[in-house]
Parts: structure tokens; C-alpha cells; sequence
């Protein structure tokens, strides 16, 4: 924003007038083609977020890649508009990967739903984390397929029933914190839930400005299949325990008078970090683990030189002497 | 009595005058016999020799000892004339034991009656069995007629070093040196290459084993040949398929090559891993074949077309990620060293059973291009070509080499470097009003690319159907239009492609179609036949998908058309197999179905290339 001069206006300081840049963005900026999602969905939720996270950074649109996979969730980049890559069934980490790896200079961020990071992408899910590339992941964890019509994820809680487990799933439900602080190189680590926008906000700008790969797992309702499974969380805000701190998040008053199980826990602590991810009874809502130090695919691989044609060029005459034969005959023969 | 005679026909051995001759050095894995043929095919090829080298590999890294499949090793067809082939059976073998020499005899690389060169400590060894299993082989090779002698090579080679095992392979270099009359000075300078400064300590050693075999050689072998230079003088590049592959990854422009280890692809990213950082480019090794090519369709979308280099079994596994580079519109090389197969197959062994994966295989239609480097030199400037295809059609461009290629050494005319083979840089300016990411023009089906960073041109690409700003479809028709302009593509670039040249006269009795590594087998039994006034030709193609016009022609002007191919094909020799039922070889398949020709087929699936004998020798009977 910059300050418009003009001499005078009633009664105020023509410093206090304000005009926004022609290039100022806004939400409207980036919005894509109207949501088809379910009404009541939350993956509406977790777009908005997104959105305001573009608008607030002011990211040019050309600059920022959506890249998802398959499912409800993985619309994503169809409503943001920026460049986006719609992809294949449980593909989204390494089709993103690739895309930053040969664009340092973009944005990228990934969509999954449960079932395509925790199901059929859960070799990518592990290896992703462990190269910490900087990304920002969300996982928009639904407890269902709901694309394909209710069947069990690896996130269905035990005994529910859905189209293929219908006298209840038959396993305890994956548990994709202590899966991921598990990887080695997890670099951020978070758990937030859509139907609290400040927080879920909040959580993405850090993950935004995380230097690694930022896995956020967000808890979704989706209002056809799976309504009432976090109805417990709905009905008794005990049940989510907030995990405050100065390098995490902080609960305004509030939002500290409605949740009162909370916790001062350090992002750093990847040992207490563990602990808090294992608990079965409380939903830890905030950043569970941190480390900025963690170093990154990318630049740990970065090459030592821009490519020029002219070291190709070099690097191709070494090679064909390496392996030549008549090589005193190829500067007569225009070789070289 | 019998040793003078001996002793009088070594002193006064001439020297025999060859065309070409086939060498075999196979011993237990780790002995070094790879790295002994390696050694002798470079120095045959810098004197001057036309030369082709196949690879022994087994199955495992240390196989057990002393048995048929556990042989390791490598073959060496030198001549004085274009050799483009492995050749027939073998001139000269040389084994470290009677064991691996029997696996080659049972699959028939050997010249009945050739001569063998064996290590003879196993007649005086300690374990009776060992000791009589090779004397039982030993008479059985001599009863068959092949001219055996017995090398002393361990007694030799402990004068030197302690463990022999470690240094048989450069006494054998210098057997072969004094056998073709090789200069040792070469095999000198090329020991010291191998082991550079870092290993210094071992250059010595090694150059009085080389010393010893070569002086073991002259005093008591009463044979010697040369086979004289082919008389090349232009400058030249020896390398093996992969390493060519790799060449032309770095000669094409491209920056990242992502992988998954797999025989007997993954030498090709050996070497580019060694040198690509030198340009600024980076192989990816990802979990899994999928990632693998899920990374490098992301980084072609996000900028320069990308590469990914696998084998048959993890092409398989891109299926799903072909079809997205077809639907999408990314441009991408894949790279299929093609095995034995199915399955997991003969993993180093060489089959060209993939075609029809290849162009078939991604469920609905996902038209590809799909070309066949024919030479170590195709597999070069198919990368090249590849690239440049990829990224004007905006599509996968297949490239099917096979492990024949991959492994086999021959030498090509040193490439001339142009500025030309690199993609141009990426396009990073707005895109104007108006203009959609799928612009597909009604004649073409070509549209202009948006690439991230492109103020304006912002769009999800998608794998679902879609219109052309990349929309979900919705409305029917829409699927149909984007097929029809993906099919166009295809047609389009058929439009740019030669017709195949014919090998020989154009019309006759006989046509054989070949594709991919048999080129040169091919070309080969055709002229042999063809000077025994034979009407056969030999047609080669380079692209499969589309295949270029001109080809029906071709085919017509001759009474029968067959291909011959290394994958598996019925015979109808078999009781059961008739016209009704028989399954055709993948490019006789393709043949029949496209041109409406009774097209034949000859081919088998035994894990090694063709031998130019067997197709001349098919090719005898099929006139009879």
C-alpha cells in the first residue's frame, strides 16, 4: 500500500488517506472456478484459507502451483487462480517435488485426501518428508473416500461402516502424526481442523513461511459420508488439546475461554512431539514439531553450475575423448 | 617325440590372416574377465579394428563358483570390416574353469571346434571331484574336436602376486596381445588409465602379469592371427549403448533424468550421475519407478522436458503416468531398456518383447510416439531427437532400446556438437489475452505450452477429460474432441517422417522387417544370402508409432514379408497352432494389422541377440 498525495480532504491529513496499489491483489484475485464440492463441505474452509494466505503474502497468481492428486480433495486447484496440476491417484508429492525441483522460484503447495496420501501414495508420503523439499502439504484428512462413495481410508476409525467394510472397519485407524514424526527429516509437523479458520489460517502462513516441507494433516468434515465423525470434537471443545507456544500458535482469549485443554509445548520437542501424537484420547490441535535446520533436497543436490551450452559443449568433447579413438584426426575432420 | 613336434611348431608359427574373429573370456564372477574384455576390445579398437563387444553378466553379483550360470565375462568381435553385430559363434575362448565354459558350449556361443584356452589348475586339485569333473570336461572338449590347451594361468601368476584369483584377467590381456599380435604398449597405457594414481600401487603388478601371459603366449602357443585394421581414420567414439544414452541426455538439453534402479537400465544413470552436475543437471533417484516418473512429468510441466530411464517391469508401473504425459500434454522422454521378459524375466538378458506394452498398453487411448535406436549410435541421437519431438508435440516420445544396446560396445563416427540439439530456453512471458493452454489447432491438434511463472496463463492441468482452458468436462463431446486432437498430433508427425530405406534390391523373393538392436544381425545374413544369389532385401524401421508412409509399398513389391524379432512368436509346427490361433511377433502383429499383408514372423526368446547365422540359416530354409 502506498500513502496518495493530495493536498487536502475534509478535515483530515491527506497522510492518512490510503489508496491500494493498481497490482494490489485480492481474494478475488485468486479464485478459480466456482467450488462443486458438497455444500457444507470443508475443504471450502481450507480453500478460503489458502486464498487469504495468497492474498496476504501477495503472491503473483503466475507464480503459484497447486498441485494435488486424486479425490475430493484434489479439486483444490481448480478453485485457486494460479497454475495448477491435477494429477494421478496418491502422485501429488513427487509430480510437486519435480515442479520445485526444476522452479525453485515458484510457490508449490499440495492437496491429498487421506486415502491418496495415507493409502496409495504412502511410499511418496515417506520418502517426501525425508527430503524435505519446501512445500507446503495439506492433507485434508476425511476419515473416507468419498469421491468413489464411502469406503474405509486408512484413517476410518475402527468399527465404522462404510460401503466396503460394512459390519465395521476392521482396523484401528493409521495414525498419520506419529507416522510422519517418525520419518527421518520431518522438518513440520502440524494438526488443525477446518471449522476453526483463524487457527487452520494461521498454521498454513507458518507452514508458508516453514524452510522444508510442511506436512499438515486438517481434520474434514465431509457432510455426506462422514458428519458426525469428529461430532465429539464439535460438541465437547475439551476434546482438542491446544498446543500453545511462542514458535507455534497463539489461542486469542476467546478462542483460550472455549478450549481449555491446552498446553505449553515447545515445537521443538520432537521427543515430547511423539508423545502428544501417540495420546488416543485428546486431538492435539497446533504445531507439533518444527525444526528449521533440517537441510533440503534441494539445495543439498543444487548443482555447482548454471547450465550453458557451452559447458554442455565441454563436458561432450571430454567425453567423446574419453571414449575416442582417432582422437588427433577430429580437429582435421571439424569436430571440435 | 610328440613335444618336439610341439616344440618345432611353436617356433616356427605363422601368422594366420583373419577377416574377423570372435573372442570369449568368461570366468567366475569377480575374476575380472569383464574387465579383461573390456580392456582387449579397446585396444583391438584403437589399432584400428571394426568392434563389437557383448557382455556376460549373470543373474547374481557372486554367484556360486565354478558353475555353468555363474559365468562372467565378455565377448569381442573384432574385424576388418563395419562389424555392426555380436556374430556367430566364437573363434577363441578363454575360460578360468571348465564350469563356466560349459555354460557357453550349451548355449552355443562357440564355434564347434574352436579353440579353448583353459586355466589348468582344477586337473591337480586337492578336491577329487573338482579334479575330475574338469578332466571329464577336458576329454570331452578334445573328443568334440575343439583344440584345447591347458594355461597354467595361477602357477604363472603367483610368481607375481599373492592371490592370483585378483590378477588372471591381465595375464589373459597379454595372452590375447601376443595371440593378435597387439602392441603391448596399448594394453600399458590403458592399465595405467585403469588404475590411475589412486591405485598406483597395483600398476606394476599388473603390467608383469600382462608381461607374463604375453611371453606365456609366445613360448608356448603354436598359433597366431591378425586381423588387420579396418582403416578407419576419422575420429571415433567407442561406447556402449547406455553411455550413449547418457551422452544424448546431456547433448540434448535436458537437466534432470529421474530413475529407479533397474537392469539393465540404471548403467545409463551411472554415468550421467558421474558427469551431469558438470551442466547443472541432477539424476533423481525416487522411491519407486512411479515417483520416478511422476517427478519428471512435474519438472517438464514446470519448465524443460525431462527424462525418466527404466526397463520393461517399471515401464509397467508408469502406465498410469504414460497416459497423464499423453492426456496432459507434458512433453516427457521415457527411456525402456527393454529385458527378458515377462515379469521379472531374464533381467541381463536382451528381449524386444515391449513393443506392444508400449503402444498399447495405457488403457483408453493415449496416442504416443514410440522410436527404436537400431545401433550404439541411434541410442545417441534418438535421446536427441526424442526430446525435440516431445516438446513440439507436446506428448510421451518412447524410446525402446534393449540390453543388447545397452551392454554391446561398437564404435561411431565422433558426433559433430550443434548448438541446435538443446531445447531453447524456457518461456517465461505473459501470455496473451485470449490465448487457451489447449489451443489445439483444428489441422494439427498442436497448441502452444503454458509453463508456470507465465504472467496470464494461469490453468490446471488435469488427468480428467477437459476443454480447452483445462476445464473438467462436463458436457458430452468434450472427450471426444480432446481424443480427436491428440490423434491428429500423431498424424501430423507422421507427416514429417521418411520412408524406410530398403536393405538390397527393392522388390524380390523375400523381405525381412527388423526393428531396434537385430539391425545389424539382419543386414548382415541378407548380404551373405544375397551373394549366393538369394532374392532376400531387409527393411528396418525407426519408428513404430506412427510408423511413416511408404512402408505398404515397400512390402508389396516382394512375394513374402517376414520379421524377425527377439520375442516370442507360436510356430506352426505345433500340433495346436494354427492360422486361427497363432500369436505373431510384436511387429509382425502390428504389420498385419495395419497393411492387410500375411506378414510372417521368425523370432525366439533364448536371452541373446540373434546370431547372423541362425537368420541366414532360417532364411536358406524359407527359399528351399
Amino acid at each position: 500500500m502506498t500513502i496518495k498525495e493530495k493536498t487536502s480532504l475534509f478535515g483530515l491529513s491527506s497522510q492518512c488517506v490510503l489508496k491500494v496499489d493498481d497490482d494490489y491483489k485480492t481474494l478475488e484475485d485468486y479464485q478459480g472456478r466456482i467450488s462443486r464440492w458438497c455444500p457444507g463441505c470443508g475443504d471450502n474452509g481450507i480453500l478460503t484459507a489458502a486464498q487469504r494466505l495468497c492474498r496476504d503474502e501477495q503472491l503473483p497468481p503466475e507464480k503459484c502451483v497447486f498441485v494435488s492428486g486424486i479425490g475430493c480433495a484434489a479439486r483444490f486447484p481448480h478453485y485457486m487462480n494460479t497454475y495448477g496440476f491435477h494429477g494421478l491417484h496418491g502422485r501429488a508429492l513427487p509430480t510437486a517435488q519435480g515442479v520445485k525441483f526444476r522452479r525453485p522460484d515458484l510457490h508449490v503447495f499440495v492437496n491429498m485426501g487421506d486415502g491418496d496420501c495415507c493409502s496409495i501414495g504412502t511410499a511418496h508420503w515417506i520418502h517426501a518428508i525425508r527430503s524435505n523439499m519446501k512445500l507446503v502439504v495439506m492433507m485434508h484428512d476425511n476419515n473416507i473416500y468419498g469421491l468413489t462413495k464411502n469406503q474405509a481410508s486408512p484413517t476410518t476409525p475402527i468399527g465404522r461402516k462404510t460401503n466396503t467394510t460394512p459390519r465395521g472397519a476392521w482396523l484401528k485407524a493409521l495414525n498419520p502424526l506419529t507416522v510422519t514424526l517418525g520419518i527421518t527429516n520431518a522438518s513440520f509437523v502440524a494438526q488443525v481442523v477446518e471449522w476453526l479458520p483463524e487457527l487452520l489460517y494461521d498454521v498454513i502462513r507458518q507452514a508458508f513461511h516453514h524452510n522444508g516441507l510442511a506436512f499438515i494433516r486438517i481434520l474434514q468434515r465431509c457432510p455426506h459420508f462422514t458428519p458426525d465423525v469428529f461430532s465429539n470434537l464439535l460438541s465437547d471443545p475439551k476434546k482438542l488439546l491446544m498446543l500453545e507456544h511462542e514458535n507455534g500458535i497463539k489461542l486469542s482469549d476467546t478462542m483460550a475461554k472455549l478450549y481449555q485443554t491446552r498446553q505449553q509445548h515447545d515445537p521443538s520437542n520432537l521427543h515430547r512431539a511423539r508423545e502428544i501424537a501417540e495420546a488416543d484420547d485428546l486431538v492435539p490441535i497446533g504445531i507439533l514439531y518444527k525444526n528449521e535446520s533440517v537441510p533440503r533436497y534441494e539445495q543439498l543436490t543444487k548443482p555447482k553450475q548454471k547450465p550453458t551450452w557451452e559447458q554442455r559443449e565441454t563436458l561432450l568433447n571430454n567425453a567423446f575423448d574419453r571414449f575416442g579413438i582417432n582422437i588427433d584426426a577430429r580437429a582435421a575432420a571439424g569436430n571440435i | 617325440m610328440k613335444q618336439q613336434t610341439a616344440r618345432a611348431a611353436i617356433d616356427s608359427k605363422q601368422i594366420k590372416k583373419l577377416d574377423e574373429h570372435i573372442i570369449e573370456i568368461v570366468s567366475d564372477s569377480g575374476e575380472g574377465a569383464q574387465t579383461a574384455g573390456q580392456m582387449f576390445a579397446t585396444i583391438m579398437a584403437k589399432s584400428g579394428n571394426s568392434v563389437w563387444t557383448v557382455e556376460i553378466i549373470p543373474a547374481e553379483i557372486e554367484p556360486p563358483a565354478r558353475t555353468p550360470a555363474g559365468a562372467s565375462g565378455n565377448r569381442i568381435r573384432a574385424g576388418s570390416f563395419p562389424i555392426t553385430n555380436a556374430g556367430d559363434g566364437a573363434d577363441l575362448v578363454i575360460g578360468f574353469n571348465e564350469q563356466v565354459l560349459q555354460g557357453g558350449k550349451w548355449e552355443n556361443r562357440y564355434k564347434p571346434g574352436c579353440i579353448v584356452l583353459l586355466e589348468s589348475m582344477w586337473a591337480t586339485h586337492r578336491d577329487p571331484e573338482i579334479a575330475s569333473a574338469y578332466s571329464s570336461v577336458v576329454n570331452t572338449l578334445r573328443e568334440e574336436g575343439y583344440r584345447l590347451y591347458e594355461v597354467p594361468m595361477e602357477a604363472e601368476c603367483s610368481k607375481y602376486i599373492p592371490d592370483p584369483r585378483k590378477g588372471k584377467n591381465m595375464f589373459v590381456v597379454g595372452l590375447l596381445c601376443n595371440i593378435y599380435g597387439r602392441d603391448l604398449q596399448l594394453a600399458r597405457t590403458e592399465i595405467e588409465n585403469k588404475f590411475g594414481q589412486k591405485k598406483a600401487a597395483l600398476i606394476k603388478p599388473n603390467l608383469d602379469l600382462l608381461q607374463a601371459g604375453y611371453d606365456w603366449a609366445e613360448q608356448n602357443l603354436e598359433f597366431k592371427f591378425e586381423v588387420p585394421p579396418y582403416g578407419e581414420t576419422q575420429p571415433l567414439v567407442v561406447a556402449n549403448g547406455n553411455i550413449a544414452v547418457a551422452l544424448g541426455v546431456v547433448a540434448s538439453g535436458m537437466e534432470i533424468c529421474a530413475m529407479y534402479p533397474i537392469t539393465p537400465a540404471t548403467s545409463a544413470s551411472h554415468y550421467l550421475s558421474e558427469i551431469f552436475d558438470q551442466v547443472g543437471g541432477h539424476v533423481h533417484q525416487a522411491e519407486d519407478e512411479i515417483a520416478a516418473c511422476a517427478f519428471a512429468i512435474g519438472a517438464s510441466y514446470a519448465g524443460k522436458c525431462a527424462v525418466t530411464i527404466t526397463s520393461g517391469p517399471g515401464m509397467a508401473l508408469k502406465t498410469e503416468l504414460m497416459a497423464l504425459s499423453v492426456m496432459a500434454e507434458i512433453p516427457l522422454v521415457l527411456v525402456n531398456v527393454q529385458r527378458g521378459g515377462p515379469s521379472t524375466g531374464l533381467p541381463t538378458k536382451v528381449e524386444q518383447g515391449d513393443l506392444l506394452a508400449t503402444i498399447f498398453g495405457t488403457p483408453g487411448d493415449a496416442p504416443k510416439i514410440v522410436m527404436a535406436p537400431a545401433t550404439i549410435e541411434d541410442c545417441f541421437y534418438s535421446i536427441i531427437t526424442a526430446r525435440k519431438i516431445a516438446e513440439t508435440f507436446r506428448t510421451l516420445v518412447v524410446v525402446l532400446s534393449d540390453a543388447n544396446l545397452a551392454t554391446g560396445q561398437q564404435a561411431f563416427p565422433r558426433p559433430k556438437i550443434t548448438r541446435e540439439w538443446a531445447a531453447p530456453p524456457v518461456d517465461q512471458s505473459p501470455v496473451p489475452a485470449g490465448k487457451d493452454p489447449l489451443d489445439w489447432d483444428p489441422k494439427t491438434g498442436l497448441s502452444q505450452r503454458f509453463i508456470p511463472g507465465q504472467p496470464g496463463g494461469m490453468y490446471t492441468l488435469t488427468g480428467l477429460a477437459h476443454d480447452r482452458k483445462g476445464h473438467v468436462a462436463y458436457v458430452a463431446g468434450i472427450n471426444q474432441e480432446g481424443c480427436h486432437y491428440r490423434s491428429l498430433k500423431l498424424a501430423a508427425f507422421q507427416k514429417t517422417l521418411k520412408p524406410p530405406k530398403v536393405f538390397g534390391e527393392p522388390s524380390g523373393d523375400l523381405l525381412i522387417v527388423g526393428w531396434g538392436s537385430t539391425k545389424g544381425a539382419i543386414e548382415e545374413a541378407v548380404s551373405r544370402v544375397r551373394k549366393d544369389g538369394l532374392s532376400v532385401s531387409a527393411m528396418h524401421l525407426t519408428f513404430l508409432q506412427p510408423m511413416a508412409s511408404g512402408i505398404k509399398q515397400i512390402m508389396q513389391k516382394f512375394k513374402k514379408v517376414m520379421t524377425v524379432e527377439i520375442n516370442y512368436s507360436d510356430t506352426l509346427e505345433d500340433e495346436l497352432i494354427d492360422e486361427d490361433n497363432r500369436r505373431y511377433a510384436n511387429l509382425a502383429w502390428l504389420l498385419r494389422a495395419r497393411y492387410l499383408i500375411d506378414v510372417d514372423c521368425w523370432s525366439n526368446v533364448h536371452g541373446q541377440p540373434i546370431k547372423p547365422g541362425s537368420i541366414e540359416q532360417m532364411i536358406r530354409e524359407q527359399l528351399k
